[in-house]
């Protein structure tokens, strides 16, 4: 039924149409015109988005084989290939299902979002470039192709998040973000060489196939000092991961990502692009599983970021960055699936986080354009009768976030938390404590956000209306999945033999904890029925009611515990200090070195001492000899006797 | 064709005619439309030549021999392997670009600055074609004196100090280099340079010429620390300058390390290979921070190129060190040619970046290059901001840009050569990334600074073409390397072989 080649040229017709679009929005935006723009926009990401359900259909649910395909030769250079391939498996047709379809949804948002922006046909552009870019990331075969697309959302995002390049804010915003993923591309690139020197591939296939055959093998780092390939491997791309997942402590960039406009917050800066890193770690399974220290420090740094980023979501006023720290929270929530080895359950969570984040962020932008570009919230509060469709999406994807059941979250994270429970992985128990902390404090800051906007008294002055219907249909259309995906896809995803992401993940046995899990799950109905006898359950309630009471019922209190607590509140504002750090050591330390360098290395010495010192040595030289001519007749007649004397007594003397 | 067995003669010459023809002609209109036309026709004339080389052999070809001067046994013998080839092609593209930048720019002595680029087209063919080494020598230097013209006449308030600098301390450098030459001569009794690959000398001479050769061919990559020429060459040349100093006549001291100290004395180059490594490293790093903190767009551009040319250096002698390591042979392709295209690449995004400080530049009536002078101009120029973003990706070294390739190509090998060479050549990703986009920030984002800024007119229909022709080098190299390193392969393999210790 299924030709491997139509398969394949589906995929390539799927990432060229975004890039098709790309191109004539940016090249000719101008001409056409904007209503033109964005049909062509749309209407390519839509038909992509089409392509990628087919996909979806033939792969995972008619259980059509994984297909791979070369469409050309890069470079070929000694032994190595390097060739831009594709791959078609569960993982990736999951993936560019999720990807296109927030892509589609936000496209169409966009219609309304950015409707009295200047540069309106820029906007299209770059949104379907991204979605060109992450397809590629999603569909590449290899190391390299990966990179290629890693790259390139890494630069969509930093456009995009100066696009209003006239506000000095957005441009730093945007110049962090890059920098602050080029540091996890170093660690990046590097995994990719010790792949490539130790696995002469860099086809995901040949390398997880290989795996064996490298497992004794050892780095000599320092000179006593030997690490094992594969934890170094793993280390080095999770250190690539964790730039572009924004854990600990390279997270600096995303809140300043804010800065962009709303629906690349939604569709860059938390559906698909941040994620990435975690798509990566799930896909690269065949090596963590073999690297239980790589895992803990996923496992470890994943939980350090999910709560410690939660407490500062709690203490932000702007809206967005709420929802900002909350996604960089959920990404540790998804790390710390990675390490505990339940790659499905962290890919179910980034599915069903990429629903309902992305639908919180774009109610909330709903809310920012109804009050004319206002994201502090303080200004906010009362709104929910003004704009009752925006308030009811922006409730279910608070509810979806705080794991209330039946909404897609609950499951997604319940999921997380059983898997570190079961996890034997070093570093589990402390892992534990941070999701369940979590669980409540993510109830907490959403509700927070959710009260002080749409309830309580109208704080903005002037009139509100809702939203026009192309930045309401995407809401509805994001809210559905927000409530249903998680029941529906709990079971396929995470208990069914084979799993809906099939081989694409690897877990060795004794890591299994889906498994000692399974024992337990009675169909996600019970599930859902039985959550009041657990405990995220209730921690995730009273986080709901503590929100209630600390912002709505008793105000006071909060501020109370604000003066109370006063050490700790000054540290959730000052951000844990990371910004200080890099401004003064990192930023300023760099530039100072730089200084140094060219002041007094290259102007002081190399040249100062060196090139013009022998210049002037030479003048010296010069100015001295030049006393011997002095033009003189007698001078020299005196010199040339002189000279006769000595030669004559040399040659009378010396024999 | 008739004319392919003097093709290289016609290469060299040709731009030579055309200077002559446009310092006879009459009016500045008249030169810009000869020199445009003579630089079309020589890039057009690749064409054949490419067509007709043959990529499965590492002989030179389309040789042309004659007898110059008998007494020392000098030829003008002239033939192009696949390295050659690529430099020919880049500096056939890079000389039209400049001599159509130039046509814009230009507005006095116009005749003259045509005729100086022209005939410094014409002398580095000249250089990648010729195979006696007198005959290499005489344009190398010979490449240098239009060089110094252009700096010394058409450059900027400093000139004359940049001139002076530029001229001594590429000079003094070659001047030994001319020294191991007629050692060779003497030890072959023969200017061929083929003739110098066979000859077995002892490790002592190695060295000794191993180091002369260094000096020259250092400053013109340049390696630190014989760097610092560059950067005031670069600031107080034409804009046509500097695109022909970072495109072109850097390339010429990697070519001369791949041309003559690596297959010449292969053991010496063992025996410096973490000396050259080392270079190669503070190159990339301390250059980079330095870039980091420059005021004047050109000098921020000329230490990036710097730094850039340090993967060429590190491509070019890690590759005994993989070869050590690694135990065979084709791992230590992908550094050489890594090495290769670095130094293609680079010409196109650095090129791009010095032909737009001077489009900038010449929208000031102060001609400024500082960074502070400008600001928000991307909200009057956003064809030209567009543009330039593009290159300063390909600067930063992004996939899909031609930067990109030669940049993976060598970092991939320096893991195979040291774990650590590895680690400190990938901080050029952040580096790199640091100084361009800062720079790119300072200039390009932001409120418009000033009124001038506020008046700029976009790109004109000259310089969108020039922007184009890069462009299109850019994603052509960045996307699909392949066709390039193909033209590559055996020349390299064949380097590789003379260049391996016995």
């Amino acid at each position: 039924m299924y030709v491997e080649i139509n398969l394949l040229s589906i995929a390539v017709v799927l990432f060229l149409l975004p890039l098709a679009g790309a191109l004539i929005a940016g090249l000719f935006g101008k001409q056409i015109g904007r209503s033109a723009t964005h049909w062509v926009a749309i209407t390519l990401v839509g038909c992509s988005f089409l392509l990628s359900c087919y996909l979806f259909a033939a792969i995972v649910l008619l259980g059509h084989p994984p297909v791979e395909g070369v469409i050309y030769n890069w470079v070929t250079t000694g032994n190595y290939h390097f060739d831009v391939a594709i791959l078609l498996d569960h993982l990736s047709v999951t993936m560019l299902f999720i990807v296109n379809f927030v892509s589609f949804m936000v496209h169409i948002y966009t219609v309304g979002y950015m409707a009295d922006d200047p540069g309106y046909q820029r906007f299209f552009s770059y949104v379907s470039l991204f979605t060109f870019s992450m397809l590629i990331l999603v569909l590449a075969n290899n190391f390299l192709l990966l990179f290629f697309g890693w790259e390139g959302v890494g630069l969509v995002s930093y456009l995009l998040i100066g696009f209003w390049f006239k506000r000095d804010s957005a441009v730093d915003g945007g110049l962090k973000a890059f920098i602050a993923n080029r540091i996890g591309d170093v660690g990046f690139v590097l995994a990719i060489a010790a792949v490539l020197t130790y696995f002469n591939s860099l086809d995901y296939h040949t390398v997880f196939n290989h795996v064996p055959a490298v497992l004794g093998q050892t780095i000599r780092i320092l000179p006593h000092i030997h690490a094992h390939v594969i934890t170094v491997i793993c280390v080095l791309l999770f250190i690539g991961a964790m730039a572009k997942s924004a854990q600990i402590p390279l997270h600096v960039w995303l809140p300043e990502s804010m800065e962009g406009p709303t629906p690349i917050s939604a569709l860059i800066h938390a559906a698909t692009m941040v994620t990435a890193g975690i798509y990566m770690v799930a896909r690269m399974s065949p090596l963590f599983e073999y690297s239980p220290a790589a895992l803990s420090l996923v496992l470890i740094l994943g939980a350090t970021t999910c709560l410690f980023m939660g407490f500062l979501a709690v203490v932000q006023q702007d809206i967005k960055r709420v929802i900002a720290y909350s996604t960089i929270s959920q990404l540790g929530y998804m790390a710390v699936a990675l390490g505990a080895s339940a790659y499905d359950v962290a890919i179910f969570h980034l599915m069903t986080h990429a629903f309902f984040k992305a639908l919180l962020f774009l109610a909330a932008g709903s809310v920012i354009i109804a009050l004319h570009h206002e994201q502090d919230m303080r200004k906010m509060g009362g709104l929910a009768p003004y704009m009752p469709i925006t308030y009811l999406t922006f409730a279910i994807g608070a509810l979806a976030l705080a794991a209330i059941p039946p909404f897609a979250g609950f499951y997604s994270k319940d999921a997380i938390i059983e898997a570190v429970h079961l996890s034997t992985t070093p570093g589990a128990h402390y892992a534990y404590l941070c999701v369940l902390a979590g669980a409540f404090v993510t109830p907490l800051y959403i509700f927070r956000a959710l009260f002080l906007t749409f309830h309580g008294k109208k704080r903005h002055e002037g009139a509100v209306n809702e939203s026009p219907w192309v930045v309401l249909v995407p809401l509805i259309a994001l809210a559905i999945p927000s409530i249903i995906a998680g029941g529906m896809l709990i079971g396929p995803m995470l208990f069914s033999t084979p799993h809906l992401l099939g081989d694409s993940i690897f877990v060795l046995p004794q890591h299994d904890v889906l498994t000692a899990w399974a024992v337990d799950y009675k169909g996600a109905q019970t599930m859902a029925l039985d959550a009041s006898h657990t405990l995220p359950f209730w921690l995730a309630v009273s986080g709901i009611a503590a929100a209630w009471i600390f912002n709505m019922a008793r105000p006071e209190w909060s501020d109370m515990l604000k003066k109370r607590f006063s050490w700790f509140y000054e540290i959730l504002i000052d951000k844990y200090g990371f910004d200080k750090f890099n401004q003064v050591v990192v930023v300023q330390g760099t530039r100072r070195l730089g200084e140094f360098f060219y002041k007094v290395c290259d102007l002081m010495m190399i040249d100062g001492i060196f090139v013009n010192g022998s210049g002037r040595f030479i003048r010296l030289f010069a100015r001295v000899g030049r006393h011997l001519q002095t033009g003189y007749i007698y001078h020299y007649a005196l010199a040339m006797l002189l000279g006769l004397a000595v030669l004559l007594g040399w040659f009378v003397l010396g024999f | 064709m008739w004319f392919e067995h003097n093709i290289l003669s016609i290469l060299i010459w040709l731009p030579v005619l055309g200077a002559v023809a446009a310092l006879l002609s009459k009016g500045d209109k008249a030169a810009r439309l000869i020199a445009s036309g003579f630089s079309i026709v020589n890039l057009l004339l690749c064409i054949p030549l490419y067509l007709a080389f043959d990529t499965s052999s590492f002989a030179m070809q389309f040789q042309e021999n004659h007898l110059w001067i008998s007494a020392y046994k000098i030829h003008y013998a002239i033939g192009v392997d696949g390295i050659s080839l690529a430099m020919i092609m880049l500096t056939n593209f890079t000389g039209l670009l400049v001599i159509l930048a130039g046509c814009q720019a230009i507005k006095v002595r116009v005749a003259q600055y045509m005729a100086a680029f022209l005939i410094m087209q014409g002398m580095m063919i000249g250089v990648f074609a010729a195979t006696d080494a007198i005959l290499f020598y005489v344009f190398w230097e010979g490449m240098l004196i239009p060089m110094y013209l252009s700096i010394g006449m058409w450059g900027s308030s400093n000139r004359n100090y940049a001139a002076v600098k530029f001229f001594l301390y590429t000079f003094l450098g070659s001047i030994l280099m001319l020294v191991a030459l007629l050692y060779l001569y003497i030890q072959t009794g023969s200017f061929d340079i083929q003739h110098f690959y066979s000859l077995h000398l002892s490790m002592h001479v190695q060295k000794l010429l191993f180091f002369a050769f260094l000096l020259a061919f250092a400053v013109k990559v340049p390696m630190w620390p014989v760097h610092t020429w560059l950067p005031d060459a670069h600031t107080e040349a034409p804009a046509g300058g500097s695109v022909v100093l970072a495109a072109l006549m850097l390339k010429l001291g990697i070519y001369g390390f791949l041309r003559f100290s690596m297959p010449i004395v292969p053991e010496a180059c063992e025996y410096m290979a973490w000396f050259m490594i080392v270079l190669s490293l503070i190159a990339i790093i301390y250059i980079g921070l330095v870039a980091i903190v420059q005021t004047d767009m050109k000098k921020l551009i000329a230490y990036s190129s710097i730094s850039h040319m340090g993967f060429a250096t590190l491509g070019c002698f890690m590759m005994y060190e993989i070869i050590r390591r690694m135990s065979s042979v084709p791992d230590a392709y992908m550094s050489l040619e890594g090495a290769v295209i670095q130094m293609i690449s680079h010409a196109f995004g650095s090129g791009a970046m010095f032909l737009g400080v001077g489009i900038l530049a010449d929208r000031l009536a102060s001609h400024s290059r500082q960074i502070k002078d400008y600001r928000g101009v991307a909200a009057r120029m956003p064809i030209f901001a567009a543009f330039f973003m593009l290159f300063a990706m390909s600067n930063v070294g992004l996939p899909g840009t031609a930067g990109f390739v030669g940049e993976f190509m060598v970092i991939m090998s320096a893991f195979q050569a040291h774990f650590w060479i590895a680690m400190v050549a990938a901080l050029t990703l952040i580096l790199a990334s640091a100084y361009t986009l800062w720079m790119y920030k300072r200039v390009f984002f932001g409120p418009i600074v000033s009124d001038e800024v506020a008046a700029m007119q976009d790109l004109n229909w000259l310089e969108t073409t020039n922007y184009v022709l890069l462009a299109i080098g850019v994603f052509f190299l960045g996307l699909y390397p392949a066709p390039v390193l193909n033209l590559l392969h055996v020349t390299i393999g064949h380097i590789l072989s003379l260049s391996m210790p016995a």
